[in-house]
């Protein structure tokens, strides 16, 4: 239960963060609360996958996660996936590997600087599979997202 | 002689179509796409596009057609993703038939004309966002604070200063190093207690989430040209920001700054 009410937090401030990006990318206003919603779900999924899985592991699940919901609200809102993928993806970013990489390669401890940087290489490659794999996708998967009739306008 | 005329015009509205895309962010498939589609529907049949990262090349011709082409160098500027989103959704109006020729290059004079966000709504967003980052690495709520006034400094530094006046390299080294600066004297000075959760999260406010997707993108579809460029975009973009953090975190120590890390 002591754990339901910080993961709650951190959901909200990924969710903020993800809308905060999508505005600065320019994203359409109407996508902003999918942006946000995607990235909570992308973080807050992390967050409990690092419990027990490796931050590698965590990380291919939620990005595989985070684009799948981007297609998925992409069919719905008939924009291209990359909007929302933008911005939800932020929160994955390895910010704490790279941060420790470029300190301790700095401060002329280079076997742990070499550690920290393969772990957020690692990351980022895993990132960037979770991203072509669900992209493969083939789109008629997601067409039961379509919403019923729709105005023009 | 009117023909002649009709094609040249249904050319230029996909060039500009083109254009608006990959000016604003768009994969490359998408450009191809929607030059494909808006050719094919007004009838123009031979129509053929190369895009690349910062151009695109159009040619028609054939028996019947006349000869037609068209280069154009895009600069890389500020992505906006809605006039993307609004583009797609009018290239598929216009292929269900919706728009004549003239109401489309309408629309699209509209599209390419919308507003922004104003300056002062970009600058709020990076203030936020960056007190949220701040919390997510473990920031307590001076952290927050103190990450919040300098996400929204780094915002104006970009706007202002190093995106007009700077190479991309320099601007983000440039913003890296400030951003450590700021945090380091937030550090010195009490106003902050944990640096690696205010550097992170303002640090984290460069990644350059657009070139870094549409890169993996571009490759995944096999625009390798476009995809590489966009990548090594975004590498050379976040490794100058880390290379600035470097170089100041050195500086600092070299200098005997007390905060230890």
């Amino acid at each position: 239960m002591s754990l339901v009410i910080p993961l709650l937090l951190q959901a909200l401030a990924s969710g903020i963060a993800s809308v905060g990006f999508s505005l600065l990318f320019g994203a359409p206003a109407r996508c902003f609360p999918y942006c946000g919603l995607i990235g909570a779900v992308g973080w807050t999924a992390y967050l409990i996958l690092e419990m027990t899985a490796a931050p590698t592991l965590a990380t291919l699940a939620a990005t595989i996660l985070v684009v799948l919901l981007s297609r998925w609200y992409a069919v719905r809102e008939q924009c291209p996936a990359t909007i929302f993928l933008t911005s939800a993806m932020i929160p994955l970013v390895p910010g704490r590997g790279i941060y420790w990489a470029t300190y301790y390669a700095v401060n002329g401890e280079l076997e742990l600087a070499m550690d920290t940087g393969f772990e957020a290489f690692k990351m980022v490659v895993a990132i960037v599979l979770g991203i072509v794999l669900v992209l493969e996708l083939p789109q008629r998967w997601f067409r039961a997202a379509r919403r019923k009739p729709r105005q023009e306008g | 002689m009117e023909q002649t005329r009709r094609e040249r015009e249904i050319l230029l509205l996909a060039m500009n179509a083109g254009r608006i895309l990959l000016e604003n962010g768009a994969e490359i498939f998408r450009v191809e796409e929607t030059i494909d589609r808006i050719c094919r529907h007004f009838g123009l049949k031979s129509a053929n596009a190369f895009v690349l990262s910062n151009g695109i090349f159009l040619t028609c011709g054939n028996e019947t057609e006349t000869q037609f082409a068209r280069v154009q160098v895009i600069p890389v500027n500020a992505a906006n993703l809605s006039r993307v989103a609004e583009v797609n959704q009018l290239s598929r109006r216009i292929e269900s038939g919706a728009y004549t020729l003239e109401e489309a290059e309408a629309e699209l004079t509209r599209i390419e004309h919308m507003p922004g966000f104003s300056r002062r709504i970009q600058t709020t967003a990076s203030a936020i966002s960056g007190a949220c980052f701040c919390f997510m690495f473990g920031g307590g709520i001076r952290d927050m604070l103190c990450a919040m006034v300098i996400g929204a400094l780094l915002q104006v530094y970009l706007m202002l200063l190093g995106k007009p006046r700077f190479s991309k390299i320099v601007c983000h080294l440039l913003g890296g190093a400030g951003v450590t600066l700021l945090c380091l004297l937030c550090c010195q000075t009490g106003l902050g207690i944990s640096l690696p959760a205010m550097l992170m999260a303002d640090i984290i406010l460069m990644v350059p989430g657009i070139a870094f997707t549409n890169g993996i993108r571009d490759i995944a579809d096999g625009d390798y040209i476009a995809g590489s460029v966009r990548i090594l975009d975004a590498i050379l973009v976040f490794f100058s920001a880390a290379l600035g953090m470097g170089v100041l975190i050195a500086l600092w120590n070299y200098l005997g700054g007390g905060v230890r890390l």
